[in-house]
């Protein structure tokens, strides 16, 4: 078994609005001038420690532990999970 | 007759509704820890406000997989009345037993206030007494209470009556302005499709006594009768 890193974002899909988002852009970014930015979606993020065989098997036993214990509202939330070996 | 009120780590209104239930209405009610909650003691169940587990990953997330959840769910599916009150309308929906989600005010601020709801379903377990269209003032105190839901788990929501509250100005018109949190639909409170289990973000405990309503009412206290006349006819 590897150690991996897995991490998961957690973002509003677009039907529900990100209010946090939207003033992080509006009232800090624009108004700074950064001008270049064209949007931010705020969200959550966790990272996991998963032991596992391969990169393969970490990500579907988060895929599925997220699923089974509803860690995000698929009604409203998408979930983007990445995986790399754990090298701390 | 007897009624729960479950506590979580983090509830806070609990005792608020355990005094209503007891010492306004006289009924045998029951603080029940989460963790030693049967339904076979109980005949409808409460699940009060406050920040279960403080709110971590979202309101009302992990309490949804308390112990007691199975227990609730049974009690649903037998027909008996089950009232979410703020945090426990978010333990409702993040449970599955109510569709949709919670999440935080538009405004990203907490929100403390009176607002103005219509009742628009008057044949719930908690709304027999209510007149379809009437309208009543309760206090609101939450962060994550901007109910939200996709398309046709909206439609489906309204086509069947199960929008049960929603947040109106004073003549009854549900505007933006009367709307505290930017809950689609104004979206105040809604049921399952048997009307036995009711979540609503306002809180009925804290407009149940004259002593606690600048306007003097008790509109609050509506929800518990009709849910005693509900048992009463059952």
């Amino acid at each position: 078994m590897r150690s991996f890193i897995v991490e998961a974002v957690i973002e509003n899909k677009p039907l529900a609005k990100d209010p946090e988002g939207e003033t992080v852009y509006r009232d800090l970014i624009t108004k700074s001038g950064y001008e270049a930015v064209r949007g931010v979606r705020s969200g959550k993020y966790l990272r996991l420690t998963v032991e596992a065989k391969d990169a393969d098997e970490a990500r579907d036993l988060v895929s599925k532990m997220f699923n089974d214990l509803r860690i995000f509202n698929p009604v409203v939330h998408s979930c983007r999970i990445t995986v790399r070996m754990n090298v701390e | 007759m007897k009624v729960a009120v479950v506590r979580f780590p983090g509830s806070n209104c609990d005792l608020d509704v355990l005094y209503v239930l007891r010492n306004v209405l006289k009924v045998d009610a029951n603080l029940v820890w989460h963790r030693s909650f049967s339904h076979n003691d109980f005949d409808a169940v409460f699940l009060p406000g406050g920040f279960s587990y403080g709110d971590y990953l979202r309101a009302g997330a992990i309490a949804s997989h308390s112990p007691s959840l199975p227990t609730v769910r049974k009690m649903a599916e037998e027909g008996k009345p089950i009232l979410g009150i703020c945090n426990g309308f978010q333990i409702l929906i993040e449970a599955g037993l109510l569709p949709g989600a919670l999440l935080r005010n538009s405004c990203l601020r907490f929100v403390c206030k009176w607002v103005s709801l219509v009742a628009e379903n008057d044949r719930t377990a908690f709304t027999q007494l209510l007149q379809r269209g009437s309208i009543l003032r309760m206090p609101v105190a939450h962060h994550e209470g901007r109910y939200v839901n996709d398309e046709e788990g909206l439609r489906e929501l309204e086509e069947n009556g199960r929008v049960v509250f929603r947040y109106v100005d004073e003549s009854g018109k549900a505007t933006e302005a009367a709307n505290p949190n930017s809950s689609m639909n104004n979206i105040a409170g809604i049921c399952n499709k048997e009307g036995n289990v009711l979540g609503l973000m306002p809180h009925p405990e804290r407009a149940s006594e004259p002593i606690l309503d600048p306007c003097g009412k008790t509109d609050g206290l509506l929800l518990f009768r009709s849910m005693l006349e509900f048992l009463r006819s059952r």
